[in-house]
């Protein structure tokens, strides 16, 4: 790690100032202080915004409204979380430890680094993310955890988070505060596809700040929501593929169908296709199956992660499945 | 802003690149805390901070400041009598090399606290609900972010179900 000044951000204001000049945001430190001791990173400046407002907050209208530096364990423990949107609580609790979710950020969490082992392997690989135009050794490498949806030839790295799968799951809103004022953007939209440029992870402008994330007002897909991670070992582990799932049932029959996939693509995997395939049908596991399928129709899997196709049709019908079955 | 360790005022390091877990062993010899891998991946390193679990070695020092850090050394009370997981750990076997069992211990101290105010884990069946029964597989899930490479898992969850036991009763 090379020298740096940390300063803890008084206010926003502050934060906001210190970023347009160059500082980088600390929120746990728990990927940052990571990437920066391994070298991947490098900063001159942290300012601390882990200690700016935190709080969890219902709008008059029922959405909610959730700091930038509300912890994991917080929101995953919010009484209002667990009931209204209970895939967000447990796919919060799918993530890292105990000890991890007390440090991370909402922040921090949305913004992590993929965990690609060639992105980390500073010396010994090539990786076109942390060096634009090196080569990206992950193609003809171990791409069991690299992804099926949406990569390039530049680029197959995944994005590591649990929070972010539900949060696209339920339409979150990301609030961004930058020096050309504020603005939000879909959860959806905030990170982007590798493409030819993989360095550029995210629509944030430089000199952004993200300031907290909203939820809509609950509907029935997302009070009827579940999270199941499948990983390597039972826990403590990063997904090996993840499905946010939540169904609206009217009469036996599909009304809201709400689906993402985690551990396939360098963003959380909206299954939009598969959710409009739904719509009226009785949500049996051919169904099911059909409608996850449409969405997979474009999966190009690489030499060592072509089981991750079946994978995930298999967790979508099993997460969907239990779901019809719940009570409302 | 000083650094509070168990109870006395330490001031932060001027490098701030130094971790919280280096802070504790190498300029205040506090070396009951381990270095295990130094990346976030085995809670040997985990003390408690205002409370609550967290990795020191994730943790720059400089975001201890104004806060209060307990390590091992300051689990067992004023006259040297050990907190009843540490007598659990020995009772039941909860180690071998011991390499883990600071970081275990402090984590499952917060942990029941965690139990106690309702929060629930992932393998909670009902998240609103939270946790209706405290189960080994809660335990285990709960503890996850600590590793043993001896193996002495078994007893480790042993010392913690006799810890919430004595102090539900
Ligand atoms: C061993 C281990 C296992 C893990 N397992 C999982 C897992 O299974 N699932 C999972 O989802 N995650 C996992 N994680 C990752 C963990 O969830 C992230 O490290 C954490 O969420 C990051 O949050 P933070 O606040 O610590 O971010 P930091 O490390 O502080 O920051 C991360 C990035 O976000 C930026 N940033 C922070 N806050 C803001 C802000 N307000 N505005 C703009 N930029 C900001 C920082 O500049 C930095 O670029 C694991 C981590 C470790 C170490
Ligand atoms: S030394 Fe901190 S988690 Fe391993
Ligand atoms: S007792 Fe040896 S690592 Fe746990």
């Amino acid at each position: 790690m090379t020298p740096l000044c940390y300063v803890r951000a008084g206010d926003r204001a502050d934060a906001l100032a210190r970023v347009v000049n160059g500082a980088r945001c600390l929120g746990g430190g728990t990927n940052l202080v990571d990437l920066l001791r391994q070298n991947v990173e490098q900063a001159s400046e942290l300012v601390d915004v882990s200690r700016l407002d935190g709080d969890v907050r219902e709008s008059d209208g029922g959405e909610l409204f959730i700091d930038a530096a509300v912890t994991n364990a917080a929101l995953a423990a919010h009484p209002l979380v667990r009931r209204r949107y209970p895939v967000l609580a447990r796919a919060l609790l799918a993530g890292a430890s105990a000890q991890i979710r007390n440090m991370a950020t909402v922040g921090g969490n949305i913004l992590q680094r993929t965990r690609c082992m060639y992105f980390y392997d500073v010396d010994g690989a090539r990786c076109n993310k942390r060096q634009p135009g090196a080569g990206c050794d992950a193609r003809e490498g171990f791409d069991r955890y690299h992804a099926i949806l949406g990569a390039s030839d530049q680029c197959v790295a995944t994005h590591p988070s649990d929070m972010c799968v539900a949060l696209a799951m339920l339409d979150a809103v990301v609030h961004l505060s930058g020096p050309g004022g504020d603005r939000s953007v879909p959860l959806t939209d905030l990170h982007v596809l590798p493409g030819a440029t993989p360095q550029v992870e995210t629509v944030l402008q430089p000199g952004e700040l993200i300031t907290g994330v909203e939820l809509p007002p609950p509907s029935d897909a997302m009070v009827r929501s579940d999270y199941r991670k499948v990983r390597d070992r039972s826990s403590y582990a990063f997904a090996v593929v993840s499905v946010a799932g939540g169904l609206g049932l009217a009469e036996g029959r599909v009304r809201e169908a709400r689906i993402a996939l985690g551990g396939v693509a360098a963003k959380p995997w909206r299954a939009r296709r598969a959710e409009a395939a739904l719509i009226g049908l009785a949500p049996t596991p051919e169904a099911l199956l059909a409608a996850i399928r449409e969405e997979l129709a474009d999966a190009r899997p690489l030499s060592g992660n072509g089981f991750k196709i079946g994978l995930v049709e298999r967790t979508v019908v099993a997460v969907l499945t239990t779901l019809a079955g719940a009570r409302a | 802003m000083p650094i509070r360790v168990n109870d006395t005022e330490v001031p932060a390091p001027e490098d701030a690149r130094v971790s919280l877990l280096d802070l504790l062993r190498e300029h205040l010899h506090l070396t009951g805390t381990k270095k295990g891998c130094d990346q976030g991946a085995c809670g040997a390193c985990t003390v408690l901070l205002d409370g609550n679990r967290v990795l020191s070695c994730l943790t720059l020092a400089a975001q201890a400041e104004g806060r209060e850090v307990r390590t091992i050394e300051g689990i067992a009370g004023a006259a040297g009598e050990l907190h009843v997981l540490q007598r659990g750990f020995v009772e039941h076997d909860g180690l071998q090399c011991g390499y883990c069992t600071p970081g275990q211990i402090c984590s499952a101290i917060a942990m029941a606290e965690e139990l106690r105010r309702g929060d629930p884990s992932y393998v909670t069946p009902d998240i609103a609900a939270g946790p209706a029964a405290v189960t080994r597989e809660e335990i285990r899930e709960r503890m996850s972010g600590n590793l043993c490479r001896c193996g002495a898992h078994n007893g480790i969850v042993e010392a913690i179900e006799a810890m919430l036991a004595e102090t539900a009763a």
